[in-house]
């Protein structure tokens, strides 16, 4: 299915008939700064959580840059940088069968148990 | 499983209201689709900074200047946050760039328009980001979660820039009659044109609504500007000034404003690169890109060498 949608809403603006497609001076050789991902610690006490990520050269950098676009506001009292080219992650599409193990387990809830109303503190 | 079948999935997804993340299967439409609107909104709020930036050096006070630069900056940030979205549907951030330097990619066309007073800071604030906000606050339930999790970082942010805005044109109202005259044109100038942020009329779209099934947009054109409208319309009272349109008005019977005609020619003349600032501002973005080649080149060599004598040092 190759269809290629073309409704004009707001900052969905139609490619073609752009303005001035000429003469681009993009240097080829320049390559991107290695992508990072952003965790931020939003009080102590609290886990890091994800915030988002950027480019930056070195960890360092990446470090200010995230002070920068990720906590203008007091967001974070810490932040982990790491590079994303070290994330492993779980496949998606293995889901079901990767996390069937938990689901037949409900006595491993609290509520599983049926106990008398008496019974307090428990 | 089929094609078929991963679509067939996909849309129950969709319609059980589960997000999509990165790593999911997608139709190569959906990514697409994704992937120019998410870009073009991200230039749009680089582009975005550029009329605004015009005004910092001359700002009427210190307090202003400030909060005009901290507006700025945080426009800038909206940038980031949607190009690292837009990287996680598997483009390149140097080729997203590129694409909105060579002109081939679009961004909202509100922003070649000039910005020629003071009064025009308040009602950019006011107008054109409000008419943002509408669209962004209902792009904080779109499908991707990526783009909705950046969202919802930008509503948060962009309150204050409609209410600096209106703070802007509710001081010059109460001023002189040369500081409401000025209030009153810079409303003139830019409320047709934040009317055309919303797009053509939704009867202009002979496609089917896939964006709308696929709940990436959750709310059409129409009903957004009439959104809009019906907001500004009021607001208006408070400034004492009024919105430059004699069919503006209530209608008690569809309980919402009725509005003038657009002038369609005028918003594809935009589009098409034709506005009044089309090329100043495709061409500041060009100088600024070209500008910083050298800081980019050194903080990379830099890094290179620091990584090497780390691993001079560990051998
Ligand atoms: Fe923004
Ligand atoms: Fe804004």
């Amino acid at each position: 299915m190759q269809l290629f949608i073309k409704k004009y809403y707001y900052g969905d603006i139609p490619d073609d008939n752009s303005g001035g497609a000429d003469n681009i001076t993009s240097n080829k050789n320049e390559k991107d700064w290695p992508l990072w991902e952003v965790f931020i610690r939003s009080k102590q006490g609290l886990d890091h959580k994800h915030a988002g990520s950027l480019h930056a050269a070195d960890a360092q950098m990446a470090i200010e840059n995230a002070r920068d676009v990720y906590t203008r506001r007091n967001e974070g009292v810490s932040i982990w940088v790491v590079e994303s080219k070290y994330i492993h992650a779980s496949n998606p599409d293995d889901a079901e069968s990767f996390y069937e193990p938990a689901t037949d387990k409900i006595y491993r809830h609290p509520t599983f148990y049926d106990l008398p109303d008496e019974l307090k503190h428990m | 499983m089929q094609l078929q079948d991963f679509e067939k999935l996909f849309q129950q997804k969709i319609d059980t209201e589960i997000k999509v993340e990165p790593k999911d299967w997608m139709p190569d439409a959906y990514r697409k689709t994704l992937v120019r609107q998410i870009s073009q909104h991200a230039h749009s709020e680089i582009v975005g900074m550029l009329p605004e930036g015009n005004w910092i050096s001359r700002a009427p006070s210190l307090k202003r200047k400030a909060i005009l630069i901290a507006k700025v900056q945080d426009e800038a940030g909206h940038g980031l946050y949607l190009y690292s979205a837009c990287e996680t549907l598997g483009t390149s951030r140097e080729e997203t760039i590129n694409d909105l330097n060579s002109g081939k990619a679009k961004y909202s066309s509100i922003f070649n328009y000039p910005t020629l007073t003071w009064a025009d800071m308040g009602a950019i604030g006011w107008l054109v980001d409000g008419a943002a906000i509408l669209n962004q606050v209902m792009l904080c339930r779109t499908s991707y979660g990526p783009y909705a999790r950046a969202m919802v970082r930008i509503c948060k942010e962009e309150s204050f820039h409609q209410r600096q805005g209106f703070d802007i044109l509710l001081t010059l109202c109460k001023g002189t009659d040369a500081q409401k005259a000025m209030c009153q044109d810079a409303i003139n100038r830019w409320w047709w044109p934040s009317l055309m942020m919303f797009g053509p009329k939704d009867s202009e779209s002979t496609n089917t609504d896939q964006s709308m099934k696929w709940k990436i947009k959750r709310k059409t054109n129409d009903e957004l500007r009439q959104q809009f409208v019906d907001m500004c319309a009021e607001q208006v009272k408070i400034l004492n000034m009024t919105l430059p349109d004699e069919h503006l008005k209530w209608n008690a019977q569809t309980q919402h404003y009725d509005f003038g005609e657009i002038d369609w020619s005028e918003f594809w003349n935009v589009v098409k690169g034709n506005g009044p600032c089309n090329k100043e501002r495709l061409e500041a973005r060009r100088k600024a890109h070209e500008d910083g080649a050298w800081v980019r080149e050194a903080a990379a060599a830099y890094a290179e060498k620091k990584t090497s004598k780390q691993q001079s040092q560990a051998a």
